[in-house]
């Protein structure tokens, strides 16, 4: 098939022209996304602006809104480290229960400690679970070559079911009536307020920038990129990659149980097999819009958690699903991946008769 | 014993289809993770078309169109666009199963209609069922198992035997080649993506017309992902594809069998069992280094004749 465009490649793209290739194919997302609206009757001015509504209305709906990007944004940065190598960690999920899991069971084992103490080792404790988590399919990873996509996506359920599990048998309130549930937490596990939130928002400013300088400042964070960019570099270079690997995915992992310990603590006040609602899946696209960049990442998961408190909100105010959010985020990066074409090419009109002409 | 085979027969077909489609799709080059999301659009327009029309061969078109569709978008965005495909895969997961439950939201809880229940009860073949033991797992079954096992012998003939099959192959195993030889590397990557990717909706349909017929937006629980694994474990091979479905089929019931037999062992700790034991399949395929095993060469080597 001839089309009467020459497609060369291009080097790079200067800075202003990459942003409005971006912004260009988000607003043509939401157009899209506006007329798949219309042919299922819903009016996407009405979607659009009360989803607006839905998030900012209100003390309590922005409230709402940061609520969803505090672990949005910490479980982005997570799955951020471990992109940036190549290895695609579709196990946040996993890692955000496990994290939870290591929390809860610090909190509920120890109620009677000092506030201070108590949340700092549930901190702890779900970093580590959730590193742990993923350093399995990471060590299988490094030594072997196995598959990573499939291995963390797995992960995932055995960690869903095991606290499934727990709810369900034996951590069960056994004075719960009516739905199975772990019993709550001691108000010392309860992250405290700060500033009319919880405190999780604090903690991904810190992560934000931690994140940043961590790989574009440090040795290790450069050594990630460099075994994403080609293996064989960093081969050639003498670093050793399934360290590499391991230490990242550690990284990666322990983000995202830290997310499982705020959404515990703070959210639920108890662990949950449901706690964590998608934040793994959802990270992966943000991450990915945001270029790999920890500080576009923020700005990224601000917008998200505008669409998804907004999509809870129009369930209440227009019964509309709220998984139409997911749809639209689902289109927002389908028009990204396939705007990255202009980015690395240069499509110039010719018209059909030269380009048959070139062709022959 | 025959009757768990010829449950676990059942438990099968929808990881057979996908894994069909998924084997297509790798074998032209393309890994395409989307099976997941594949597989609940195809599971959620069956669903609506059988409950529209009652009849279960709109229903499986429906399907199999819902999955192609899906398809449809990662081939614009990776083949003509060649965006990252594992990405592009992740995304239409997301957007599958944001898709399902959006457009199954009213449907929850809805039965298929009586007519195609009625269509997918068990038909023996005349002669074939009569077979001790074979005839009560293999052929004592629904029309759509039949239809898998004509799917498996149709593609294994078109891989191996046929002109079409042959310049696929060439192209998962050296796209460069394929092109310079003159075999239209776009039109055939499109090709299979789109028909692997209506499979991926068949095996969608199944899960939500016959295994589970009542909707559920999340009827697929991980079994794309199980599909991807097996295309790896059936080393490419739709024979070894169909004795992989088979076994994670038994795989997945097994726990509910042992539990009717009186072990007590919790559901959820039950369910981990087909997620376990794809992981140890992912880990031991790792190891696998004869030639036939491996990989299509060029699978998911992103192709742009100017770069050649």
């Amino acid at each position: 098939m001839i089309l009467p465009v020459r497609i060369t490649k291009r080097d790079d793209v200067p800075r202003r022209q990459a942003a409005v290739i971006l912004v260009v194919s988000i607003v043509l997302a939401l157009v899209f996304s506006g007329v798949v609206m219309l042919l299922f009757g819903l009016n996407p001015i009405e979607v659009y602006g009360t989803i607006v509504q839905g998030a900012f209305g209100s003390a309590m709906r922005l409230e709402q809104t940061m609520i969803k990007a505090v672990p949005l944004t910490i479980a982005s940065l997570g799955i951020l480290v471990a992109f940036k190598m190549k290895f695609w960690n579709i196990g946040g999920e996993g890692q955000i229960m496990m994290g939870a899991l290591a929390a809860s069971w610090v909190a509920l084992n120890h109620p009677g400690l000092p506030q201070p103490l108590l949340l700092l080792w549930m901190g702890a404790a779900s970093v580590v679970a959730g590193g742990v988590w993923a350093l399995i399919p990471a060590a299988f990873k490094a030594k072997m070559g196995t598959n990573e996509t499939i291995f963390t996506l797995m992960m995932n359920y055995i960690a869903i079911k095991f606290v499934m599990y727990l709810q369900y048998g034996p951590w069960k309130d056994p004075e719960s009536k009516g739905f199975p549930r772990i019993p709550k937490f001691s108000d010392a596990a309860i992250l405290p307020d700060v500033g009319g939130m919880h405190a999780g928002w604090v903690l991904m400013l810190i992560l934000v920038a931690a994140v940043f300088l961590f790989m574009n400042y440090t040795k290790k964070g450069y050594e990630i990129a460099v075994v994403g960019e080609s293996l064989e570099t960093a081969r050639y270079a003498g670093m050793n990659i399934p360290v590499i690997i391991m230490i990242a995915m550690f990284i990666s992992g322990g983000l995202c149980g830290l997310v499982g310990m705020v959404q515990a603590s703070a959210i639920e006040k108890t662990l949950t097999w449901g706690l964590s609602s998608g934040y793994g899946f959802t990270a992966i696209i943000t991450t990915w819009l945001a270029r790999l960049n920890a500080v576009t990442t923020l700005f990224v998961c601000l917008a998200f958690a505008v669409l998804l408190q907004g999509a809870d909100y129009i369930q209440l105010a227009l019964h509309v699903p709220s998984s139409v959010a997911q749809v639209v985020q689902g289109i927002i990066l389908f028009f990204v991946l396939g705007s990255d074409f202009f980015l690395r090419y240069r499509v110039k009109w010719i018209g059909l008769a030269r380009a048959r002409a070139e062709a022959e | 014993m025959e009757a768990f085979l010829a449950a676990a027969i059942v438990a099968a077909m929808p990881l057979l289809f996908a894994t069909l489609g998924e084997l297509i799709t790798e074998k032209s080059g393309s890994l395409n993770l989307g099976v997941e999301g594949m597989m609940l659009m195809g599971a959620v327009t069956g669903f609506i078309v059988a409950f529209g029309t009652g009849s279960p061969g709109a229903a499986l078109l429906g399907a199999f169109g819902a999955g192609a569709g899906g398809a449809l978008i990662f081939a614009i965005i990776t083949v003509t666009l060649r965006g990252n495909q594992v990405v592009t895969g992740l995304t239409l997961t997301i957007f599958g199963s944001g898709f399902a439950s959006f457009v199954g939201d009213p449907l929850i809880g809805k039965s298929v209609p009586k007519v195609v229940q009625a269509f997918f009860k068990g038909a023996p073949l005349p002669g074939l069922s009569d077979i001790p033991f074979f005839g009560p797992v293999f052929f004592r079954q629904d029309v759509f198992v039949y239809l898998g096992y004509i799917l498996v012998i149709l593609v294994s003939i078109y891989l191996y035997k046929t002109r079409p099959g042959l310049h696929m192959r060439a192209i998962g195993e050296n796209t460069a080649a394929a092109d310079a030889s003159g075999v239209a590397v776009d039109f055939h990557k499109y090709a299979h993506i789109l028909f692997g990717g209506g499979l991926c909706g068949l095996g969608g349909a199944y899960l939500a017309l016959v295994y589970v017929p009542m909707w559920q937006a999340d009827v697929v629980t991980g079994r794309g992902w199980i599909a991807v694994a097996l295309v790896i474990f059936a080393s490419w091979n739709p024979t070894k594809a169909f004795l992989g479905s088979f076994l994670f089929g038994a795989l997945s019931i097994l726990g509910f069998r042992l539990q009717s037999m009186g072990f007590h062992i919790s559901q959820y700790l039950v369910d981990m069992f087909p997620y376990a034991a794809t992981i140890a399949i992912v880990i031991v395929s790792t190891h696998k280094n004869r030639k036939e095993d491996l990989p299509p060469a060029d699978l998911s080597v992103p192709y742009f004749r100017e770069e050649r």
